[in-house]
């Protein structure tokens, strides 16, 4: 971060206003700090992408392949006939502008290419060149009508700017909520991504958790024996802890439930710590209920990187949830705290890799409540699966456990605006905790900000983008930490647990992130726990600030 | 991959784009074997012998409403009856004992061509045609 | 100066004065007033239905509705059954609030970022109000020119007249749709011009509609208020026009034809344009999809096998290193010598 100006100047930078001139007529200029590193020649290899080479966005030469203009107009025609969103999207945008400071890298930024309008108009002005009658038709009167229609020609300046605005979204439909015909910019950037990536065209840190996903089961190419030196270097800490030790269960046949969580939780702070509350709370449930949850290292990835890259990379990663759910032969599976992987999840799973005859309409054992509203996919939020305990208060809770912390909750985006998960996590929280602060109203639930660094873009090299991108976030959060003290602010989203330790490091130091389920394991009393001093990070709880650890 | 020829959500589609044909062709089918000539107000006989209005025929068709707005403000305001037309020949700003004492019938002369227009004149909410209350 | 709504004030511009002149030609009224109108209509509808039918030839793949409001999910928490619909009737609320009321507009916020670090959004209602003030009056507007389509006309027809001029402003009295009408459309292009990002995003296919419609309303109003039009005239030659007996009613003036056939212009255009959000949104999957998701398969028409790494797959290449940590395996080990898998950086 070291790149970066401080806060107060990175903030007085920001200008809204943009040229007087149209956006045709603002030529795209690459910057570092913003792009992110090309992808990899392995990575694409790996998954049989096409064009794999060493290549940078700053140079000059892409080393595309001869006729990738042809390759573009073809792949565009197809996933129009494939894709009526995005046909209707290109052709029913009337340009009011609602969208424009929606889009939170526009306002952490200031650059007017990245209101959503034009994030769109980049491949619209294309479409109309080469689909559109009109389009053509003014191609006779030469380059200015075209301009003027708002058609232009794909050339290697277009292209440039569409791998560099197309990684500078998230995928987060904030602006979709707002616009009066539903446009949605995550249809526009995948659909903008898929056709990149037929000419090679993908950033490293898209490609290579494909990659890792692919063949180790997880974005972080965590091998499986890693994998579980890992859970048990966690079962350390809890009984560290607690006092207890707790026994997870790997890819347990006939086990009742498989748990699939993203792997990022499994590998850096503080999504440990809600990987560690997986684990208390799978335990519990097994000593008190008999409840077997288990979890794959296989099907190790919960999030789908696939889906930032084209619909058939989402598939086949995807594929393995349900593969390992068979081979299993467990009743259904449990999902995770996680963003876009629910919208995965919740929106094409079943569509893409379904139908799951072979599993349950899911129950919850303990309770017995139906999850009528998974019925067919056969996968439930951790959320929903622990409000339900919760209700039927079938956790033993000491929620002033987690009263060292005044908590706000950050909505992640894909849950929020592509599933609609807003009450269950709050009613968790509230349940847990004893001092819980919302943001303000425009902030939170389906007008939720991003964290700034989803879809693929929590790299390193692309900082400034990340931090104006968690800006808005930050800056709300900001707002209920002065108003009300308030130091945590929790999520349910492995990027979220990656991306706002950093975000808040620069905009918000006080504050700190967490993930639900690290404040559920928190207050959660498991049998024969020893009495508890310190929280899943070791600090000490409440009270017990003078106490030994024994 | 996918089939050019095909209709996706066919039904849907289909009733949609019904309701958009028949609400835009409205005005063809509501009229149909319907002749609907345009009126032709009849002109009494004294208005014939009269043979020029207050002002002349052509102004008269489009800008009658001006002028009875006008005489009505300025008896209504000004307590003056009397109007003097462009060549020099006096009225009495009187839509009852003036307009209707010529054009006899309101149903024949003003009616036809406001029912046809379209037009309710708010004159009648005060004025009453001389001839109905016989 | 921008260009983009230059061009389109000389196109409204010229095609003004091409209607004006050209109607006083001879064989001006008979092409402006009866050949033109009429290809206009049949441009627009089949224009439109070719439009939706060619968006209706792509599939939805995916059930991807924009979630604004609670799921439902467990028994006890209150879904919101119109932002987050899961069943038909639901998203026919939606539409309905989100067509005729601009509901997702409504929701506008303007951001601001004030004392240097702190972002506000402040509810912004006025492209809403302005919008639905344009929308609704043009739509009355409309539905007031059927008087002169209809005979008799419809009760209804005179009713909103009668609604619309109930100020009993001067004669003819004043229609109050025809004024919000210019002035909402005003706002929307001064909105264009005056607001840098608006500035920077329109194109000159934004301009020339509002111009065009401004037109319209201009010349209409022109009409009734200034120039006048004989009335009975014109009226004649409309129900001449919606009866197939095409005439021309003499002396009409030709304001009358630039009226008419800007009206033809924005039919004409309308097919090949952005108005075509009209049948758009009644078809955008964000909007009209019910969020039954994970309780309804959704089938993907052209959904195709796609290779995937399989456990088997998996567990040839890393059988050593799960034994060796303990955990469980398929296939037993067997002498085999795994090839070196390189590690994350």
């Amino acid at each position: 971060m070291s790149e970066l100006p401080s806060p107060d100047e990175f903030l007085s930078k920001i200008d809204h206003k943009p040229s007087p001139t149209g956006w045709m007529d603002t030529p795209v200029e690459i910057r570092r700090g913003i792009a992110c590193h090309a992808a990899k020649p392995d990575r694409l290899e790996y998954v049989g992408f096409p064009n794999p080479r060493e290549w940078s966005c700053f140079d000059e030469d892409w080393q595309l392949p001869e006729n990738w203009q042809e390759i573009l107009h073809k792949g565009f025609k197809e996933r129009l006939d494939r894709f009526r969103s995005v046909k209707i999207f290109m052709d029913i945008c009337v340009r009011c502008g609602a969208c424009a400071d929606k889009c939170h890298f526009f306002i952490g930024s200031g650059d007017p290419k990245n209101m959503p309008v034009v994030r769109a108009e980049l491949l619209r002005s294309v479409y109309r060149n080469d689909f559109t009658t009109a389009g053509k038709i003014l191609g006779l009167f030469g380059k200015k009508a075209k301009k003027a229609y708002g058609a232009r020609e794909l050339t290697l300046e277009v292209l440039k700017e569409w791998w560099y605005y197309f990684f500078q979204c998230t995928e987060c439909r904030r602006c979709s909520v707002f616009c009066p015909y539903g446009i949605d910019t995550a249809e526009i950037t995948i659909f903008g991504r898929e056709l990149l990536n037929l000419i090679g065209l993908n950033i490293d840190w898209v490609a290579a958790p494909v990659a890792f996903c692919y063949r180790t089961g997880n974005h972080l190419g965590i091998q499986p024996h890693a994998y579980k030196d890992m859970m048990d270097f966690f079962t350390d800490e809890i009984e560290e802890v607690c006092g207890v030790r707790v026994k997870p269960h790997f890819m347990k046949k006939k086990a009742d439930i498989l748990f699939i969580t993203p792997s990022g939780d499994v590998f850096a702070d503080p999504g440990t710590f809600t990987c560690m509350g997986y684990m208390m709370l799978f335990h519990f449930l097994q000593e008190k209920y008999g409840l077997e949850i288990t979890w794959s290292t296989y099907a190790s990835e919960g999030g789908n990187f696939g889906f930032f890259t084209s619909h058939e990379m989402m598939k086949r990663l995807n594929a393995k949830m349900y593969a390992e759910a068979k081979r299993l032969g467990v009743k259904w599976i449990l999902g995770g705290e996680c963003g876009h992987m629910w919208r995965v999840v919740h929106q094409y799973m079943d569509t893409m890799n379904g139908p799951a005859d072979f599993l349950e309409e899911p129950i919850n054992p303990i309770t017995g409540t139906k999850f009528e509203n998974a019925k067919s996919t056969k996968m439930v939020h951790i959320c929903e699966f622990v409000a339900d305990l919760i209700k039927h208060g079938k956790l033993d809770l000491d929620p002033s456990r987690n009263d060292h912390l005044k908590v706000t909750y950050h909505d992640s985006c894909n849950p929020a605006r592509g599933m609609g998960l807003l009450e269950e996590p709050r009613y968790v929280i509230k349940n847990v905790c004893n001092h819980f602060y919302e943001m303000p109203a425009n902030t939170i639930r389906e007008q939720t900000f991003c964290c700034g660094s989803g879809a693929g873009l929590n790299a390193g090299e692309n900082m400034e983008l990340r931090m104006q991108g968690a800006l808005p976030r930050i800056n709300a959060a900001k707002y209920v930490h002065e108003k009300h003290g308030v130091n945590m602010l929790s999520c349910v989203c492995a990027i979220d647990r990656a991306a706002f330790p950093t975000a808040l490091e620069y905009w918000l130091p006080e504050v700190d992130n967490c993930g639900v389920h690290e404040l559920v394991a928190n207050a959660l009393i498991l049998p024969g726990e020893k009495k508890r001093t310190v929280d899943l990070r070791n600090e000490p709880l409440p009270g017990m600030e003078d106490e030994d650890d024994e | 991959m996918t089939n050019n020829k095909k209709i996706y959500d066919k039904g849907m589609v289909i009733i949609g784009l019904c309701i958009f044909v028949v609400v835009i062709t409205f005005p063809f089918w509501f009229n149909l074997g319907n002749a609907a000539p345009a009126p032709e107000p009849k002109i009494a006989d004294k208005a014939k012998a009269a043979k020029e209005c207050v002002m002349p025929k052509a102004y008269m068709k489009v800008e009658h409403m001006q002028i009875l707005n006008e005489w009505r403000d300025t008896v209504v305001r000004d307590a003056k009856r009397i109007f003097v037309n462009s060549s020099g020949k006096e009225f009495n700003m009187s839509l009852t004992s003036t307009c209707l004492d010529c054009h006899t019938e309101k149903a024949e002369f003003c009616d036809k061509c406001h029912d046809y227009a379209s037009v309710s004149p708010y004159c009648w909410e005060c004025h009453i045609d001389p001839k109905e209350t016989k | 100066m921008n260009i983009s709504y230059m061009y389109s004030l000389i196109a409204v511009i010229v095609l003004f004065l091409l209607a004006y002149v050209g109607a006083m030609l001879p064989g001006g009224e008979v092409f402006f007033g009866i050949i033109i109108p009429y290809l206009a209509l049949i441009i627009f509808i089949l224009g439109f239905i070719n439009r939706v039918v060619d968006w209706a030839r792509s599939p939805v793949p995916f059930r991807i509705p924009t979630t604004c409001g609670q799921e439902k999910s467990l028994p006890w928490i209150k879904p919101n059954s119109i932002d987050n619909p899961t069943t038909t009737g639901g998203v026919i609320i939606r539409m309905f609030l989100e067509v005729v009321f601009f509901r997702s507009l409504f929701r506008n916020t303007k951001m601001a970022l004030q004392e240097g670090d702190k972002l506000s959004y402040e509810w912004e209602k006025w492209l809403w109000l302005f919008s639905l003030a344009f929308h609704w009056t043009f739509f009355v507007v409309i539905f007031r020119h059927l008087r002169f389509f209809t005979e008799p006309v419809p009760a209804l027809v005179e009713l909103v007249a009668k609604l619309d001029g109930f100020l009993q402003i001067g004669l003819p009295e004043l229609r109050i749709s025809g004024v919000v009408l210019l002035g909402a459309l005003m706002f929307l292009f001064l909105r264009r011009i005056y607001i840098p990002q608006m500035r920077f995003i329109s194109l000159a296919s934004d301009y020339f509609p509002l111009f065009l419609i401004i037109g319209i309303a201009f010349t209409g109003i022109l009409m009734r208020y200034f120039t006048k039009v004989d009335i009975v005239g014109v009226k004649e030659f409309t129900m001449n026009l919606v009866t197939f007996k095409p005439h021309i009613t003499e002396g009409i003036g030709s304001i009358f034809y630039v009226h008419l056939f800007f009206v033809s212009v924005l039919l004409a255009y309308f097919p090949f344009s952005k108005l075509m959000h009209l049948g758009g949104i009644f078809m955008s999957p964000t909007r009209n999809m019910v969020n039954n998701n994970r309780f309804k398969r959704h089938i993907n028409p052209w959904n195709y096998p796609v290779e995937v790494h399989t456990y088997e797959q998996y567990e040839d290449e890393f059988r050593e290193k799960m034994v060796g940590v303990g955990l469980p395996v398929v296939k037993p080990l067997a002498a085999k010598t795994p090839e070196e898998p390189e590690e994350k950086e």
